[in-house]
């Protein structure tokens, strides 16, 4: 991971991005007796690898327009270039594609939903901190040539738009607790490529790294109560676990983070995110706001369903309740103090802040369209703050009043469940699409060329070339009749012939 | 002379074998082979690196027929020499934990092919290059049918006459060049590369000359003795043909096809390619439907040699340079894979993917030294087969972005089939077979050990090895440009 953010060229960097795909190959896989854990970590390998294509070619095509690999060169260099070059665009695609494999976008995240097949620190490790923001990482590194590519942003919007929806919408269902943080983290990082889409760069990182807090410590905390329940990850069988008091304080502090609690890490970056679409266009404005209620739902939902309410599991689950030793929980305490305050190294001048990350980083990042936010008046700022602080207040409460009041638990009949619901909860039935349209066809060709070209067509060739062989060589031995008479009548008939060629 | 030592050594000492009496071949061939690998390094460290042939050897043959024995190792000869001489005593050593009837033979002929191989690598003429070439096939032929699987008989005949026929094009293309070179007529490789030929007789060249060179690798469509032959011969066999042979085809693209027609290359070239390009994806579809792990590396080795083939005929300085690393890579490691499946064969008497599994809870090392092996063989960073095949994509790319990005699906596909292949045979829970399974024996690891650094080594450090070549692959460049 190091190696990929310290490189100093685009190799060094698929050398670091390949290893981390290849480190969470093996934790997915960690558990290798588990024949379907090692499927997870296989189709996380495989789906990474379709998006290394894309950055393999990428890299080629850098190397072969510019000459170089080094980012210094390639950056000199592509600024004599137009904006919307045909080549920049096709670069900036192709790194792209790497992108969306490796932070999981549509449609190459349904791996990191089975990735939770790991042990729960490897999840909080590539899920928040390390692997999947490798994509974010890459394209703000490659700001200048994405810049020079407005067509390529606003593709990165949209996808990046819509896997925060569809994320969002699939993690409202879900049962699994890791399987809710793990769709929640496809939709948070939806939020970041909307924000490089909409050229703010900055936003992206400083997104990033706020998601890196909450997101590590809610995984942490969710592995403490997983502990806690012997292993149970269903949260229908949970409820009542604020009897563990220092995990759902940091759960809570987590949950408050990212569904936008006001001062919050969480809430700073996401408003950051907020103004900039705000500025940029309705339609990821609303979707935003949309996205931003179904947020605050899940995790409330989450939180309320694990932590409040009666207990749902068996006695001896009941019995065997217990907090986590000190080496979990100190690291959490750490996160979670991060959590509420990370926001600062970029507070808004609003409040007297100084956009300490932006400023830190206008070194090497150029916004693609704007600088800053001195494009809106601190009043509307105030305003957009107070839109997403709405916003949180009613995902809460619609989260308080179905889960608490009404202690509603989810049900796992399907034939209970309304369209829309039994849509999400089957994670709008993508893997099967994908097994579909792509494995079944992909087998049944491999078999075809197997069975039927291979072994019936091109092989049959090669021996029916033998077989004609044997066969004429059968019907000429015939002519070795041993009859004197035959042998001279055909010498005297190739004789005439011979000398009849040579009077022509 | 260094090069004469080369060639011949391994020749005299398959004879040498015959008279030594007791159990003694084995330690005698591996010694043998290790002291021919010896001698060529001594060569590597005389070698320099320019685009000239060194350690030449030039003394009429047949005079009468203009034939000499002329030899001598260039940058691409070098390469070759090493992958030969550093394979051999792996797949020598790799043979002792079994136990074959009539041994000296067995090792005999080995070492006898290796001397063909020597040759074949080294020569710069026409005739001495078609000899050696055949010697090679001879001993390999007796080892897969002596020793081979249960439908050898067929099976060898079959990998014979195909092979053969590709050979005889090459004669028939050889001797046509022989009769257009001017005065008194020579087979002198040189002479051949000035001949500059009309177009229409190039491309009459070129095919006789790929097709001869496409059966040997083997390229799509002329590949299917390839699956039988490497499945049923014995494992020394495969690994002799897979790691070493085939690279006689490549390399003969490189130093027969392209210089001598150029233009035939100009005009026909893209077909190749893409024929090339068919096989890559064809190949590894067909790999993940094998049940036979055996079958299944000899179906993604027609993968790889479909990039290495597509690359280095594009004619491009990368796609060159990454066909003749990927070359050596290739070799060490699918020798690798043959080996660990010869080892899971050994000691389950089954190659059934879906009747293995768990083999890692009883022999963690060979799971890990699969792991690697099978890591360099899909091509992951800082492993050998990454340099290789990014500097192919990049060759391939700049003949044609669309074929690259077709031939680059190898590298989704390659990990398809390959983590198939591993988690199907080493993860999972044991079962009734794999329940009982030794971990590597100290013949076992002393044979995966050099090529696990190989893999690193070419994957962390390629330059000494890229540089060797380089000055040759610009002079051919250059050669041809003109």
């Amino acid at each position: 991971m190091l190696l990929l953010v310290l490189g100093s060229n685009y190799l060094v960097m698929f050398v670091g991005w390949e290893g981390v795909g290849l480190c969470s190959y093996l934790l997915i896989g960690f558990w290798f007796k588990n024949k379907e854990f090692n499927n997870a970590a296989r189709k996380a390998f495989v789906m990474n690898r379709i998006g290394d294509l894309g950055f393999l070619l990428g890299i080629i095509l850098i190397f072969i327009t510019f000459g170089s690999i080094n980012y210094a060169d390639v950056f000199s260099h592509a600024k004599s270039f137009s904006s919307n070059n045909p080549t920049l665009v096709l670069i900036t695609c192709l790194l792209f594609v790497g992108a969306m494999g490796k932070s999981a976008q549509i449609p190459l995240y349904t791996w990191l939903p089975d990735a939770m097949a790991g042990p729960t620190p490897v999840s909080a490790l590539i899920h928040a901190a390390t692997m999947v923001t490798a994509g974010i990482y890459m394209i703000a590194r490659s700001n200048v040539l994405y810049t020079l590519a407005p067509v390529t942003l606003s593709f990165i919007a949209i996808i990046g738009g819509a896997t925060a929806l569809l994320g969002a919408a699939i993690a409202m269902t879900q049962n699994d607790i890791k399987k809710v943080l793990a769709y929640s983290t496809v939709s948070q990082l939806g939020y970041m490529f909307l924000a490089l889409g909409l050229g703010s760069y900055t936003t992206a990182l400083f997104h990033l790294t706020t998601h890196a807090f909450f997101k590590a410590l809610l995984f942490l905390s969710a592995g403490s109560v997983i502990h806690a329940m012997g292993g149970e990850q269903d949260i229908r069988k949970m409820g009542e676990l604020n009897k563990l008091k220092a995990t759902s304080l940091c759960f809570l502090m987590g949950t408050l983070s990212i569904a936008g609690m006001p001062f919050f890490a969480g809430f700073i970056s996401k408003d950051e995110l907020f103004s900039v679409a705000y500025e940029h266009s309705q339609v990821f404005f609303g979707l935003l706001i949309l996205i931003f209620a179904m947020t605050g739902f899940y995790m409330f939902r989450l939180y309320f369903l694990v932590f409040n309410g009666s207990f749902r599991g068996t006695e001896h689950q009941k019995s065997h309740l217990h907090e986590s030793p000190k080496t979990m929980i100190i690291p959490m305490a750490i996160l979670a103090i991060l959590s509420v305050v990370g926001g600062f190294i970029n507070f808004p001048e609003v409040f007297g802040g100084n956009h300490g990350l932006s400023n830190f980083l206008a070194n090497v990042i150029k916004p693609a369209f704007y600088t800053g936010e001195a494009g809106l008046s601190h009043l509307t700022e105030l305003f957009l703050m107070l839109i997403s602080t709405l916003i949180f207040i009613i995902a809460l409460v619609a989260a308080y009043v179905i889960y608490v009041k009404k202690s509603v638990i989810p049900v796992s009949d399907e034939k209970e469940m309304s369209l829309i619901y039994r849509l999400s909860s089957n994670k709008f039935y993508v893997d099967e699409i994908y097994q579909t349209i792509i494995i079944v066809p992909l087998n049944w060709c491999s078999n075809m060329f197997y069975h039927f070209i291979e072994n019936s067509f091109i092989d049959n060739i090669v021996n029916a070339t033998g077989r004609a062989m044997v066969f004429g060589s059968n019907k000429i031995r015939l002519a070795q009749t041993g009859s004197i008479g035959f042998y001279i009548f055909a010498m005297v008939i190739g004789i005439i012939m011979m000398l009849l060629f040579n009077l022509i | 002379m260094i090069t004469l030592i080369l060639i011949f050594f391994p020749l005299l000492s398959a004879l040498a074998l015959f008279p030594v009496k007791g159990k003694n071949i084995k330690i005698l061939a591996l010694a043998f082979s290790i002291i021919e690998f010896i001698l060529c390094l001594v060569a590597a460290f005389q070698f320099e690196n320019n685009a000239m042939p060194q350690f030449m050897v030039d003394v009429p043959w047949i005079v009468s027929l203009g034939i000499n024995f002329k030899a001598g190792i260039d940058g691409i000869s070098m390469l070759l020499l090493l992958l030969t001489t550093f394979l051999v005593p792996l797949i020598i050593l790799s043979s002792f934990q079994n136990e074959y009837k009539n041994p000296k033979l067995f090792y005999a002929l080995i070492l006898f092919m290796q001397s063909g191989l020597m040759g074949v690598f080294t020569a710069l003429d026409g005739f001495l290059f078609y000899i050696f070439w055949e010697m090679a096939l001879i001993p390999i032929y007796f080892i897969c049918l002596l020793w081979g699987g249960q439908e050898r008989i067929r099976i060898t005949f079959k990998f014979f006459i195909y092979t053969l026929l590709g050979s005889l094009l090459m004669l028939v293309a050889l001797t046509y060049l022989y009769l257009q070179t001017p005065g008194k007529h020579t087979f002198d490789l040189l002479a051949f590369y000035s001949l500059h030929l009309d177009r229409t007789t190039q491309g009459w060249i070129f095919w006789a000359l790929f097709i001869a060179f496409a059966v040997k690798m083997p390229v799509f469509p002329f590949h299917t003795w390839q699956p039988d032959t490497y499945t049923d011969a014995p494992p020394q066999g495969t690994m002799l043909l897979s790691g070493i042979m085939l690279k006689m085809g490549i390399y003969g693209l490189v130093r027969l096809l392209m210089p001598i027609a150029p233009l035939g290359l100009q005009d026909w070239g893209y077909i190749a390619i893409i024929l090339s390009i068919i096989g890559i994806v064809y190949a590894s579809c067909i790999a993940f439907v094998q049940k036979d792990v055996k079958r299944l590396i000899a179906y993604s080795s027609i993968a790889h040699v479909g990039l290495i083939s597509a690359g280095v005929l594009t004619f491009t300085l990368q796609g060159l340079q990454g066909g003749m690393l990927q070359m050596f890579s290739h070799g060490v490691n699918v020798v690798g894979l043959f080996f660990i499946i010869d080892i899971i064969q050994k000691r389950t008497n089954t190659r059934t993917i879906t009747d293995l599994g768990g083999i890692r809870l009883s022999a963690p090392l060979l799971a890990s030294f699969f792991m690697v092996i099978m890591l360099g063989s899909i091509g992951l960073p800082l492993t050998n087969g990454f340099i290789g095949e990014f500097l192919l994509f990049t060759g391939i790319f700049q003949y044609n972005p669309i074929f690259a990005a077709i031939s680059g699906l190898t590298i989704i596909l390659g990990a398809v089939y390959m983590l198939k292949a591993y988690q199907n045979t080493m993860l999972g829970e044991k079962n009734r077979i794999t329940a009982i399974f030794p971990d590597l024996v100290l013949s076992e690891k002393l044979v995966l050990i050099p090529i696990v650094i190989m893999i690193f080594w070419f994957g962390i450090y390629p330059k000494p090895f890229l540089q060797m070549t380089e000055p040759t692959i610009k002079n051919l460049i250059t050669i041809i440009g003109k």
